[in-house]
């Protein structure tokens, strides 16, 4: 089987960029991003599928082919488009509405996340052990212990 | 009853159903987008058909062993050539996963529903909650039948694009914020396993699973474990394997408390399960085993210390969950039966154990008005049946004995140690750890929010203004001091009943710990063996 260089040499451009825009914090980036990664494996699937030939439809032929294409190659291709549009129309409305919500279309941090990182050991300290003891009380006041029967002398 | 159970037909009218059942209701619901009644009836019938259905198919793949159906008749052309078209395959691990998948749907189901009618959500837009929690359950179902790979991939597509539209549901800011990052992530790791795919097909000229078990014996072994660490990647994003997992502590908390309950059961097992599937079935052999077995230790070590810093139960609960996926995936990298039995065992526990400390979490915010031990406090005494359905989960969660959590890791303990390498022993010394750690967190959320008074905690006068509703359309919720918060009144029977009932079948797991674990061995026994499923696929004897 030959290989094609040039349908390679494209995917992993898309791959590169794709990568490079994902990585970016601006939501419109990010999708191009998805996108274009998407093609690429798109276009990977394609060139895996094997050499071009006959449309896979019974008695139809192209002129000088030989074999015929592999149909499902092309069946997983489509798939993949699809799900790939929905998900894409789902994160344009996201989006927007983040848009409209912060009126910045970035990805923010988590504020829990940042709050506990940026915690002092006396804060998360306060959560676990909360107020120290009672100091304002009278330790020389018998307690309910001092009154064990046989210990009422101990003190 | 005996003579429809002998019908060999029968197992081929039930396999797909559990896909087909809910993708119908779901139609179905959206139909009845106005009447909200009818939906909730369509929607709590289809799931309990689904969970009838399981339990057929349970019951039909332990006594027959794998049932294989070729959807449409498009089966092989011939003995011994992989199908033409789609395969749906039931195992007992599958059979096994939506059984205990489609109980957990049910109960949820239940929960919201009741929280809904008690917290007024008729006004509410929310008709779109019940179809498309429809199409979860079938996206999660098909993931477990699926016997091709580009299967899988479309059943993982469709619990995803479902569980995008449930996280986000409301469009509040907080779970838009936690919804585009979900988002992303789960589509890099969807497109990660479309380039395995893609790959994988390059390699053999086929997709369905047993065919690949067969022709990726062919494949030499430097491009064999190339594709497996391809595809597990993808699959450890959507199971949050250590490196991988950071993504989930991020999203799942913000959702409302049923969603986050059946997002944490099931959708990082969908991803366990098709661990154990590429690992057992596609890629026998054990190649990436010392690669897994790291992984699951700095899973299970690193998520228990998250656990540690964090002062927010949903979040801390997270934590406890990437944590304990590490079992799991402790128990597959064995590649013993004993390992794969436990870790089998161990989903099915963890599934209902951690669904249930979800919804007891969703409780507690809606009785007490927060979620974080800073607010918290004094819970054991304002409601005794909450303190009793949270401490039963989560003692089952740390591995106290009489529990099923602790048969779960007494059986991948056993295996560590009997295979006996360092690097399990050194596992075996991290699950008993982790374990530690794991009562240490849950005893400090019942120390804190259910021992100590209310005004023993530094924020305890605070609280929200409203209980937490399914959709949350108010911008901001405000912090009110408690005094002034309405009382909610007791908790709903229709929220505490389906919590009670997912406690009573986790304990029903230990309880029935002889049987159940003799089950998960024979699953496990047939998952190793891949004979059985080549054969019910393929036709006869391939070799």
């Amino acid at each position: 089987m030959t290989t094609y260089v040039f349908p390679l040499i494209i995917i992993g451009g898309l791959t590169t960029t794709g990568v490079y825009l994902l990585l970016e914090r601006s939501l419109t980036r990010m999708l191009l991003g998805l996108l274009l990664i998407s093609n690429a494996i798109n276009l990977l699937i394609l060139s895996v599928g094997g050499p071009r030939g006959n449309p896979p439809v019974r008695g139809r032929t192209s002129a000088g082919e030989t074999t015929t294409a592999d149909p499902l190659a092309q069946g997983l291709i489509l798939t993949a488009i699809v799900i790939t549009m929905g998900i894409a129309a789902f994160v344009l409305a996201l989006t927007y509405r983040s848009y409209r919500l912060n009126t910045v279309e970035e990805v923010g941090n988590d504020p829990e996340d940042t709050r506990v990182s940026q915690q002092t050991g006396t804060e998360s300290f306060d959560v676990d052990h909360g107020p120290g003891p009672d100091r304002t009380r009278d330790t020389d006041l018998p307690d309910e212990l001092d009154a064990l029967p046989g210990f009422e002398g101990s003190r | 009853m005996n003579s429809l159970m002998s019908n060999p037909d029968l197992a081929q009218v039930l396999t797909p159903l559990p896909v087909l059942v809910p993708l119908l209701a779901a139609a179905m619901t959206l139909l009845a987008g106005r009447k909200p009644r009818l939906q909730r009836v369509i929607t709590v019938l289809a799931l309990s058909v689904v969970v009838a259905v399981s339990a057929a198919l349970v019951y039909l793949a332990d006594r027959d062993g794998t049932i294989a159906l070729q959807v449409g008749g498009w089966g092989p052309t011939e003995p011994g050539m992989g199908p033409l078209g789609i395969t749906l395959v039931v195992d007992r691990l599958s059979a096994l996963m939506l059984i205990v998948s489609s109980i957990v749907l049910l109960a949820v189901i239940f929960y919201a529903i009741g929280q809904g009618i008690r917290d007024g959500d008729e006004r509410q837009p929310v008709s779109i909650f019940l179809p498309t929690y429809l199409v979860l359950s079938a996206g999660v179902c098909m993931a477990f039948l699926a016997g091709d790979l580009f299967n899988l991939f479309v059943g993982f597509e469709v619990l995803l694009s479902a569980s995008f539209v449930l996280l986000t549901i409301g469009a509040s800011k907080d779970r838009v914020r936690a919804g585009i990052s979900y988002v992303m992530v789960s589509m890099v790791s969807s497109m990660v396993f479309l380039l395995g795919i893609a790959l994988v097909y390059g390699a053999t000229g086929t997709l369905n699973m047993a065919e690949l078990s067969v022709r990726l014996g062919d494949v030499p072994d430097g491009t064999r474990t190339a594709l497996f660490a391809v595809l597990l990647v993808a699959f450890g994003i959507k199971a949050a394997v250590f490196p991988l997992s950071t993504w989930l502590p991020d999203s799942y908390p913000t959702a409302p408390a049923p969603v986050t309950a059946v997002f944490a059961g099931l959708l990082t097992k969908v991803g366990i399960y098709a661990i154990i599937r590429a690992h057992s079935l596609l890629f026998p052999g054990g190649g990436m085993d010392g690669v897994l077995l790291v992984a699951g230790l700095l899973t299970m070590v690193v998520g228990i210390l998250g656990a540690i810093a964090q002062s927010e139960i949903k979040r801390l609960l997270s934590f406890t969950l990437v944590s304990h996926i590490g079992y799991m995936v402790f128990g597959i990298a064995l590649s013993t039966e004993l390992g794969m039995s436990g870790a089998i065992f161990y989903v099915a526990h963890h599934i209902l154990v951690q669904t249930t400390l979800f919804l007891v979490v969703g409780l507690i915010e809606r009785q007490a008005g927060a979620s974080t031990l800073q607010r918290l406090g004094g819970l054991a005494a304002a409601s005794p049946l909450l303190a009793f359905v949270f401490v039963v989960p989560a003692l089952n969660l740390g591995g106290i004995p009489p529990f099923s959590g602790f048969i779960g890791k007494v059986a991948l303990l056993e295996a560590g140690a009997q295979v006996g390498s360092v690097l399990a022993w050194i596992l075996v010394a991290g699950s008993v750890i982790t374990s530690l750690l794991t009562l240490y967190v849950v005893t400090r959320v019942w120390t804190k929010a259910f021992w100590r008074s209310r005004e023993d905690a530094p924020e305890g006068h605070l609280s929200a203004s409203a209980p937490t509703a399914l959709l949350d359309n108010t911008e901001e919720t405000m912090d009110i001091a408690v005094a002034e918060r309405d009382d909610v009144g007791r908790m709903p029977v229709a929220m505490l009943a389906p919590t009670g009932a997912l406690i009573a079948v986790g304990l029903l797991l230990s309880v029935l710990a002889g049987p159940i674990f003799a089950y998960t061995e024979r699953a496990a026994s047939e998952v190793l063996d891949r004979g059985q499923y080549i054969t019910a696929v393929l036709g006869e004897p391939h070799r």
